[in-house]
């Protein structure tokens, strides 16, 4: 039979330990080794700071799983700030019965995503709960980084005729996941965008001096994310439909569930306020890195107001409001 | 989309402006003609006298309070958990909705594939579950295949509830009704994929109102309207089927040969209606032991919400923001009725779309 992890596993005695050693023997380094209380870093500059938790079903799917999604969601919120991602922090909620063979896979995935996104785990902590108590798996990491002063984008001023970006199709990974909890199936193309974005925007950072704002559309969608830079900053957006990109198998999957690809998760997209005349040139950036390929200027900044238009393919507007929402697909 | 279909909306919408002379009042009888009505910004492209209004074409929306009590109280009888679909678990009976039953720790499953019920069921055979079949014709084929599935596997722990409903006795009663004066209708195109132009022969010959059956693509949508405004105009009445690459005059006949062999048609209560005679599908003898309402046959009497406007809005009377609560208490984040719960209803499409 499968070994499960179990109330034993939480106790804080042996079982947690059988825990702990098949995290250090993945995600060891000189910090996390010494399992101190707190781990000791030493950091100069001016630092950031952001704590997620994940919980999500199923945790495997196409594209990812939990343990990468905890750690890109993390190194993204850092990253959309100007912070270069270093240290993380690593806390499971494990419900009892958990397979261990998958909590394994979870710590490997941990490891490899730790890897590319260039971040260290210095500390964390196991917790088991009963069954029943918990969805399988919970993680939460936090993390720092450091904001060099050239990246530092906080005081820039959104002004009228600044430029939206996005660097990549919309979308997918909130509507691949609901695909997959339906059950129905689905093609090769079909899978989450889960990414880690400092590689993307820190380069990019250096080299333009006309990003004004940056934000991972998570939860909510971009229709959410430009509602909230739109009442934030006080300007009226528009958004041009015709220059969404967003792939056909979403297209498909949001017409057979009546769920809007704007109100879906992403989890390797951002989007950009740039100045007007240096869109261009940070469009062909984007397009440029492998995070970008299908980037586009989606909209403008127009005169003042608190509201989001979208200008359709026909050409007629409407209103593009915050999500008000469960998703749920329609009956019909 | 292509240019050419750009161009040829805009000239539609032109010719649309110009012929329209007479004021007129056009119901969208489909839920998800309001919504993708509104998602491409058509209102935007008609000219001012004409009005188009939502009629009670979601089957969230006209599933009445009396209903979802019913479901409620079945979930407590013992071991009973609810298989249903989309945006129901979110609609108020008396005293809670579904998704609240849910919070409280009784199991409540939200499916999108009717097929899934038996999965759930067969995987636990000590549980008994009642499926909610919602919807129109378009829906209660695929549920109906699942009944004659579940009745081959000899599955004894799934009871099936049917709100399926029939939507020419709907439309029929508000011509009837004559609450609104209607000029012209847009006929739901996924209803009549199934039920064919044919469904609608009936209705049509008692009313002879000018009736344009749809797609839902913006050509579909305005090439439909501008047919409408044409025969408003003519003073003329025909029964036209615009989304003939859907549409088969006799309808899907796999479908409704499922539909006869499950369910039979009697009356149904709708919500804003009260009973309409022939309106609803409800299982065959052959398939009656699946009939929930044989083993539990309740007196329900629901609790009136005060002031919501519901009912009226499913007739067309009033217009979602004639509501005294819209958006000032009932918005989808907190929805009062039903035509706000429902992602296709008109209170949640006049909300989302900031039309008001
Ligand atoms: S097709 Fe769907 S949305 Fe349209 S009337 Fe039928 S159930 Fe409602
Ligand atoms: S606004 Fe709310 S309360 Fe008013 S009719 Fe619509 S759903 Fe009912």
């Amino acid at each position: 039979m499968n070994e499960k992890i179990t109330l034993f596993h939480g106790s804080g005695g042996e079982g947690t330990k059988i825990l702990i050693d098949k995290i250090l023997k993945e995600l060891n380094n000189e910090v996390l080794t010494e399992l101190l209380d707190s781990a000791i870093l030493n950091l100069k500059e001016t630092i950031a700071f952001t704590t997620d938790s994940y919980v999500i079903s199923p945790p495997f799917f196409k594209g990812g799983d939990i343990g990468k999604l905890s750690i890109f969601g993390t190194v993204n919120d850092l990253s959309v700030v100007g912070a270069e991602p270093l240290f993380l922090s690593l806390s499971l909620i494990i419900e009892e019965g958990f397979e261990l063979s998958e909590f394994e896979r979870i710590i490997a995935s941990i490891k490899e995503a730790s890897e590319i996104a260039k971040v260290k785990i210095v500390t964390g902590d196991t917790k088991v709960v009963e069954k029943g108590k918990g969805d399988k798996i919970f993680i939460n990491t936090s993390g720092i980084g450091v904001i060099k002063e050239n990246r530092n984008i906080r005081n820039r001023k959104i002004e009228c005729g600044d430029l939206i970006l996005i660097n990549g199709g919309i979308g997918e990974h909130g509507l691949s996941i609901m695909l997959e909890r339906l059950e129905v199936k689905i093609g090769d193309e079909v899978k989450s965008d889960l990414a880690p974005l400092n590689s993307l925007i820190l380069p990019l950072l250096d080299n333009f001096k006309g990003i004004k704002f940056l934000r991972d559309p998570t939860r909510g969608g971009v229709a959410t994310v430009l509602n909230e830079i739109s009442k934030k900053f006080n300007f009226e957006i528009e958004i041009w439909e015709e220059n969404l990109p967003i792939k056909n198998w979403v297209k498909e999957a949001s017409n057979i569930l009546g769920i809007d690809p704007l109100y879906t998760a992403n989890e390797g997209k951002v989007i950009l306020v740039v100045q007007r005349d240096e869109a261009k040139k940070v469009l062909e950036f984007l397009r440029n890195h492998p995070l970008g390929k299908d980037a586009n200027i989606i909209g403008e900044v127009k005169g003042s107001g608190d509201k989001v238009y979208l200008k359709t393919e026909i050409g007629t507007r409407r209103i593009l409001d915050t999500l008000k929402r469960d998703l749920l697909p329609r009956i019909c | 989309m292509e240019t050419k279909q750009k161009e040829a909306i805009l000239k539609i919408s032109e010719l649309i402006k110009k012929i329209s002379k007479k004021e007129k009042t056009i119901m969208e009888f489909c839920g998800t003609h309001t919504h993708e009505i509104f998602r491409f910004g058509i209102r935007e492209l008609l000219p001012k006298n004409i009005n188009l209004l939502s009629g009670p074409g979601c089957p969230v929306c006209v599933t009445s309070q009396e209903d979802i009590d019913y479901i409620i109280k079945v979930s407590y009888e013992e071991n009973f958990g609810v298989i249903t679909f989309g945006d129901l678990v979110n609609v108020k009976g008396s005293e809670m909705s579904l998704n609240d039953l849910r919070i409280l720790g009784r199991e409540v499953h939200i499916v999108y594939n009717p097929f899934d019920a038996i999965n759930i069921a067969s995987k636990n055979r000590n549980k008994n579950y009642i499926l909610i079949g919602i919807g129109f014709e378009t829906t209660a084929p695929n549920l109906g295949y699942t009944l004659i599935k579940a009745k081959e596997m000899n599955l004894k722990n799934l009871f099936y509830y049917s709100l399926n409903k029939l939507t020419p006795p709907a439309m029929e009663a508000i011509l009837k009704m004559g609450e609104v004066k209607l000029n012209g209708i847009i006929g739901p195109g996924h209803v009549s994929t199934i039920i064919g132009k044919e469904g609608w022969m009936n209705v049509f010959n008692e009313y002879k109102i000018p009736f344009v059956i749809m797609g839902f693509e913006p050509l579909d949508l305005i090439y439909g309207i501008y047919l409408l405004v044409k025969m408003i105009e003519n003073d003329e009445a025909k029964l036209i089927n615009a989304y003939k690459r859907s549409v088969k005059d006799e309808g899907n006949k796999k479908a409704k040969e499922i539909l006869n062999k499950v369910f039979k048609v009697s009356d149904a209560n709708w919500r804003g209606f009260g009973t309409l005679k022939n309106s609803g599908l409800f299982l065959k003898d052959e398939f009656e032991i699946f009939e929930i309402r044989n083993y539990f046959k309740y007196e329900i009497k629901s609790k009136k919400f005060l002031s919501c406007r519901c009912d009226e809005v499913i007739r067309g009377v009033i217009k979602p923001f004639e509501c005294p609560l819209f958006k000032k208490v009932c918005t989808p984040h907190n929805p009062v009725g039903p035509c706000m719960v429902s992602s296709e209803g008109a209170c949640s499409a006049y909300y989302l779309y900031g039309e008001n």
